[in-house]
């Protein structure tokens, strides 16, 4: 027996570790993806008041602290039963939009995108951004960096910040939009349109016209049959900030439609040893092991499942390339992992359009972006679509709204066992015969790639508090203040 | 000549710190021009045996951002340390703990406990946890432990410079960048990327007489009762802005919401909390005990909102026993 390990496994978020068991004939007896570390958060936000969790949440995770603080901001409304205005309601999914045009970019052409515009085996200091830069040319490159940098302006008019933006409070935003703001950001979304259609242009020609790229995509060596995961509208359609939460089988039946407060009724966590990331199964059908097929709890939330588990996207010309990829895939659902870098473009294309829907509505600019809660705080489940899979926080508070309980399933760590399925899969494939090199272990890390994982998010876990004790004196000596919590 | 080699690297950290860094934008192509990049996993595909490989202080500048929550954490340190020339605390997490460091406000059993047994997702009566190793039938897999508190990077390792903020800006990203590629970065030890004075100084709004009659918590005040041009804390909306360090161009308070302090210390402040602390009590406009300790009861999370940022690498640092 022999033990490969790549440490740390690179492009995507966080921190990770694969380790390759090999027989003594050099062929895959085991593999496994590790995940390092724990910082604790699941705890430390008991104590905190209610309104802070969107803005103290955020620090889980820096590439994807939009979704974080939506989904908090959401739980936060749920824990003071407050219905938002129109205006505060779309403010609310237009920056999230937003959001997730620079999001997905970033995996496209940064994380994931390398493997295949630099291909699966080129030397490893040229499989990155640099790379492909160097490769497509400085004109894309500069394409892609000012859209990246045109949404996260947007996102700091709106919300303060472009990294770890503040702006979402129980109620709505802090802060409405101008008319000025407003034409501004209708106009950029036009631009995010085109940007939308010239992704998938480039993913056409740099992917699907290869046909070894296809070939690796249709192969059983990125396949598993596993159900599926995603918020849908009330039209089944893909929505990312709202909604009820939709799974579908192996086989593309739904298997339960519900709304976010029920989570508990339909998931269920298990824990391994060798890893510090649990695993979330459906509760019905229980932990089964690291299997897939209709038997096995384990699903998958992502770009696809997103796709599988819905009727179509809600704007126009998303949906035409839904059903141009499913009709390329042979039809719902796809259990081709590397198609999930399609349904990603599909799902850039469909928030782009839907940020020039939400820009163009006359609403957007009114008044009522917050409304003051009136109700006693006490529990409350929020829920939106991380690009990286559907996100659950679940806060109890005191009557005051200060945070008593606070438990969370962030977009990652739903994919935990199909990513393990999918690297163990690929490596079985892969390495044969003791033969191992760079190129093939980078075709390993694809497996998990495809995920666009945040092990950042998935490693969150917040603990307590403790007696705290601030005692303030004034320069004679006296005591003026004796703040405890 | 060759260029100058860069890495920029991850310990217990979000990955806003590689955001923000992306974040310079075009300025990406200049620093590709002027500078390599030999290790940053969120980008690009180097593994630790190649920063192994490397001869001491073969790397000119670590930026490194994220705290020391474990083993991991800590090698990876040390060996950055070790290769690098010149280390930078990049971002309030190596700066000084940063949010993940309010969980030195319980312990590592607590952690455990709530995430694995008491989480209400959890299996029912599990009683697995993590190992360090585990024996399965094809061999052993390993963890890295879990330390009982998270240290800021100068706890363990010798830092040359500190760069606050969450994230850094990108402006004083690019700044810091180009002082270190262009050899004009200051003396070592100094705090950079920042600018004088504290976030009041940069902060646009209207500064007046600070007597205030309550606190308010920012959700609970009408939209409409709040005054957009005059300064937060006298409006009774808490703000850390007065001792905190200026760099950030004040970015909170312009959309109706307080500093939380995420950019340290201001210059000769040795304690944000019980600075702010301080200067908050200092502005109540009452003389009756009663009064005064009503208001002050109205700052209902003082170690959270006074401490967001900079208990781990504080006076105090973690909870006491």
């Amino acid at each position: 027996m022999k033990t490969i390990t790549i440490d740390p496994i690179t492009r995507l978020e966080g921190h990770g570790k694969i380790s390759i068991v090999l027989d003594d004939a050099g062929n895959v007896a085991d593999a496994y993806v590790q995940i390092p570390e724990l910082r604790g958060f699941e705890k430390f936000c008991v104590g905190r008041p209610v309104e802070e969790m969107p803005r103290i949440t955020t620090r889980i995770c820096g590439v994807c602290p939009e979704a974080h603080m939506m989904a908090s901001a959401k739980t936060c409304d749920a824990v003071y039963h407050v219905d938002l205005p129109r205006t505060a309601r779309m403010l609310r999914e237009l920056l999230y939009v937003i959001f997730y045009v620079t999001d997905h970019a970033t995996h496209f052409y940064a994380l994931g995108g390398p493997d295949f515009v630099m291909g699966p085996d080129a030397p490893a200091a040229e499989r990155n951004i640099l790379g492909v830069i160097h490769k497509v040319g400085l004109e894309i490159g500069r394409k892609v960096i000012g859209m990246r940098g045109a949404c996260h302006e947007l996102i700091k008019m709106m919300a303060g910040r472009s990294v770890h933006p503040i702006g979402a409070l129980p109620g709505g935003m802090s802060k409405g939009m101008t008319k000025e703001e407003r034409d501004l950001v209708l106009k950029t979304g036009k631009e995010a349109v085109e940007f939308g259609k010239f992704s998938i242009g480039i993913f056409n020609q740099i992917v699907l016209a290869n046909k070894q790229y296809v070939d690796l995509i249709l192969s059983d060596s990125f396949t598993h049959h596993t159900y599926n995961m995603g918020l849908v509208d009330e039209k089944n359609l893909v929505n990312f900030y709202d909604g009820e939460v939709r799974v579908t089988g192996p086989d593309g039946r739904e298997h339960a439609k519900f709304k976010p407060a029920d989570y508990l009724e339909y998931l269920v966590e298990h824990v391994e040893p060798w890893t510090y990331l649990k695993f979330p199964v459906l509760r019905k059908i229980g932990w089964k092991g690291l299997v897939d097929g209709p038997a096995s709890g384990i699903y998958k939330a992502t770009p696809l499942s997103r796709l599988n588990v819905s009727d179509g996207m809600a704007t126009p010309l998303a949906n035409e390339e839904h059903d141009r990829m499913y009709q390329t895939l042979g039809g719902k659902p796809v259990h081709q992992t590397l198609a999930t870098h399609w349904a990603r473009l599909v799902e850039l294309l469909y928030a782009a359009e839907r940020w020039v829907e939400l820009a163009s509505e006359p609403e957007i600019t009114g008044p009522q972006y917050r409304v003051v809660p009136d109700k006693t705080p006490d529990e409350g489940v929020g829920v939106v679509e991380a690009p990286r899979g559907t996100l659950y926080h679940h806060y109890k508070t005191d009557e005051r709204g200060i945070v008593r309980e606070a438990n969370l399933i962030v977009g990652t760590t739903n994919n935990n066992g199909a990513i393990n399925l999918s690297v163990k899969k690929a490596a079985m494939a892969f390495i044969k015969d003791g033969q191992v090199n760079d190129g093939l272990l980078n075709i390993v890390e694809m497996a998990f790639r495809a995920y666009d994982p945040c092990f950042g998010c998935a490693t969150h876990a917040w603990p307590g508090q403790g007696p705290f004790h601030i005692r303030v004196f004034d320069r004679g000596g006296r005591l003026v203040h004796d703040l405890r919590r | 000549m060759s260029k100058p080699k860069f890495a920029l690297y991850w310990a217990a950290s979000c990955g806003g710190c590689e955001i923000a860094f992306l974040d310079i934008r075009e300025k990406l192509l200049d620093f590709d021009a002027a500078a390599e990049l030999v290790f940053c996993p969120c980008v690009m595909d180097a593994k630790y045996k190649d920063v192994e490989g490397m001869a001491d202080g073969e790397i000119d500048v670590t930026l490194f951002n994220g705290g020391i929550r474990n083993e991991e954490n800590l090698h990876i340190a040390k060996l950055l340390r070790q290769k690098s020339k010149v280390l930078v605390a990049f971002g309030s997490c190596a700066y000084e703990g940063c949010i993940p460091g309010l969980a030195n406000l319980t312990t590592k059993e607590e952690i455990l406990d709530y995430v694995y047994r008491q989480s209400p997702s959890v299996a029912a009566g599990n009683q697995v946890l993590p190992q360090t190793r585990t024996e399965t039938p094809t061999g052993p897999l390993t963890l890295p432990a879990l330390f009982e508190v998270l240290r800021p990077l100068d706890q363990v390792v010798d830092v040359d410079y500190r760069m606050p903020g969450c994230p850094p800006v990108a402006d004083q990203i690019w700044a810091v960048a180009e002082a270190a590629l262009t050899g004009k970065l200051p003396a070592k030890g100094s705090v950079v990327g920042v600018n004088p004075k504290t976030v009041c100084d940069e902060c646009k709004r209207k500064k007046e007489e600070k007597k205030i009659k309550a606190f308010h918590r920012p959700h609970l005040v009408d939209p409409r009762d709040i005054d957009p041009v005059k300064c937060l804390l006298e409006q009774g909306i808490i703000c850390n802005g007065p001792a905190v360090r200026a760099g950030c161009g004040a970015l909170c308070p312009q959309v109706n919401l307080g500093c939380r302090g995420c950019y340290g210390p201001a210059e000769g402040v040795q304690d944000l909390g019980a600075k702010l602390a301080g200067s908050i009590a200092s502005i109540i406009d009452s003389d009756d005990p009663a009064e005064i300790d009503r208001i002050v009861g109205e700052i209902l999370d003082p170690v959270g909102t006074f401490y967001r940022f900079g208990l781990a690498g504080s006076l105090v640092g973690r909870r006491l026993k």
